[in-house]
């Protein structure tokens, strides 16, 4: 391979590491919504919201993607690659983290909850104080897995023409006529970028053991 | 109305689909989970460097997304002089992918295993093979349930992204009639509503396991 194929390739590593940073931010927020929404059992909402975790798991995530890019159009809503990109990416780990959100919330001491109470915190400084900083710290591991997952999802808007690792590696292979050497290529980036996160996910949990004694 | 017409008039695409996906699930799992159970006995019994250099090969799949082991196998077996259409470079890398799952989730589920009821097998005089046969396995199937059905329902979905190899599984047969019927919405409906069954049933499964753990244990 030679270097400008490398670069192409390290170019697409790039804009999926912009994919991946952007869905993160909007998807982890989004899914500790959607749990407190359930948590807090409002009525017709709860439910709906219920389903809709129910379907986004269930649906491949490359179906979400065909169905973000070609069946919304036809809704009236027309989105450029790269922004739905980021939305199925979205709806797909807000789905996931609900889950995990949801998990903390139930598990969550409720001695605590009402001690809170009891010294007249209200609803939302229980939550911003108590609740929230715990269940992050606690959740760390599992959140980090939902965000290897979804790098691991990113390969599949290569088919609606994001050109990221994936599909800057299928170029490549297109031109020289050899397509194993850049999907190695790609592999070998997806592997680091992967292995970065889980090594960081470990440095900062001996970090929140150290500062705060061994959660749960 | 005229697109759910349209996936009435396309069923036999959608059956094929539906039946793709299931045989390539379902070969998947017999395959990888035998496969999945000896590479967890290896991980837990065998001597340290092979232990290591196992460890590290499991570690190393689950950091590969699926679609890259897909492109790999696909185009990498050829260079190895082996040629496989794309069904079966398919289930090849399904296998392989699963296989390093589900051997992760044995793993664990061996270690939950009581060590009261492997000494007490021990002390009886038990085989390796009856230990494994009659004591711990039948454990595991019962505790990992939930985490195994998890693992299946990731593999349905993964297996859709072999449409980009285009192996004609269902996800392939939604986009096909939805290009060619230009009622993009019912065929896309059709199919999520065939991954969401698929997924209710594995749900029930896991829920009738959960029941005999609750009867035996409690």
């Amino acid at each position: 391979m030679t270097w400008p194929a490398i670069r192409t390739i390290l170019d697409g590593a790039v804009v999926t590491a912009m994919l991946a940073a952007v869905s993160i931010l909007l998807s982890l927020p989004l899914g500790l919504l959607l749990a407190l929404l359930r948590w807090r059992r409002v009525p017709v909402l709860a439910g709906a919201l219920a389903a809709f975790v129910s379907l986004v798991r269930a649906t491949p995530f490359i179906t979400l993607v065909l169905f973000v890019f070609f069946i919304l159009p036809s809704a009236g809503i027309q989105l450029d690659p790269v922004p739905a990109a980021i939305l199925a990416l979205t709806i797909n780990t807000a789905a996931f983290s609900s889950e995990i959100w949801r998990a903390a919330l139930q598990t969550f001491s409720r001695d605590q909850r009402e001690a809170a109470a009891a010294f007249g915190l209200s609803e939302r400084q229980i939550f911003t104080r108590i609740v929230f900083p715990q269940i992050w710290r606690a959740n760390l591991g599992p959140l980090i897995s939902e965000v290897t997952i979804l790098l691991k999802c990113t390969p599949a808007v290569a088919v609606i023409g994001v050109v990221e690792i994936t599909r800057a590696a299928g170029r490549v292979g297109a031109e020289t006529y050899e397509p194993l050497p850049p999907f190695l290529v790609a592999t070998l980036i997806y592997t680091a970028l992967i292995a970065t996160l889980v090594r960081g996910q470990r440095v900062v949990e001996r970090r929140i053991a150290r500062r705060y004694g061994v959660t749960r | 109305m005229s697109g759910l017409l349209a996936v009435w008039q396309s069923r036999d695409v959608f059956l094929w689909g539906a039946a793709n996906t299931l045989l390539l699930v379902l070969g998947c799992l017999l395959l990888s989970i035998p496969l999945g159970i000896l590479l967890a006995i290896l991980l837990t019994e065998s001597p340290g460097p092979l232990r290591r250099s196992l460890a590290e090969l499991v570690d190393l799949l689950r950091c590969v997304p699926f679609l890259l082991l897909a492109y790999l196998v696909y185009y990498g077996l050829p260079e190895l002089g082996l040629r496989l259409d794309p069904w079966w470079a398919g289930l090849a890398s399904l296998t392989l992918y699963t296989t390093a799952y589900l051997a992760e989730i044995f793993r664990a589920a061996f270690l939950a295993v009581a060590r009261d009821s492997i000494e007490a097998a021990h002390a009886f005089g038990l085989s390796r093979g009856l230990l494994y046969r009659r004591i711990i396995l039948p454990q595991v199937a019962i505790t990992a349930a939930p985490l195994i059905g998890n693992q299946v329902i990731t593999t349905i979905r993964d297996s859709a992204l072999l449409m980009i190899i285009t192996v004609q599984e269902l996800t392939f047969a939604a986009n096909f009639v939805s290009a060619n019927t230009f009622t993009p919405f019912a065929p896309f409906a059709a199919a999520v509503g065939l991954y969401l069954l698929m997924s209710f049933v594995i749900e029930a499964g896991v829920r009738r396991m959960e029941r005999v753990r609750k009867v035996r244990f409690g």
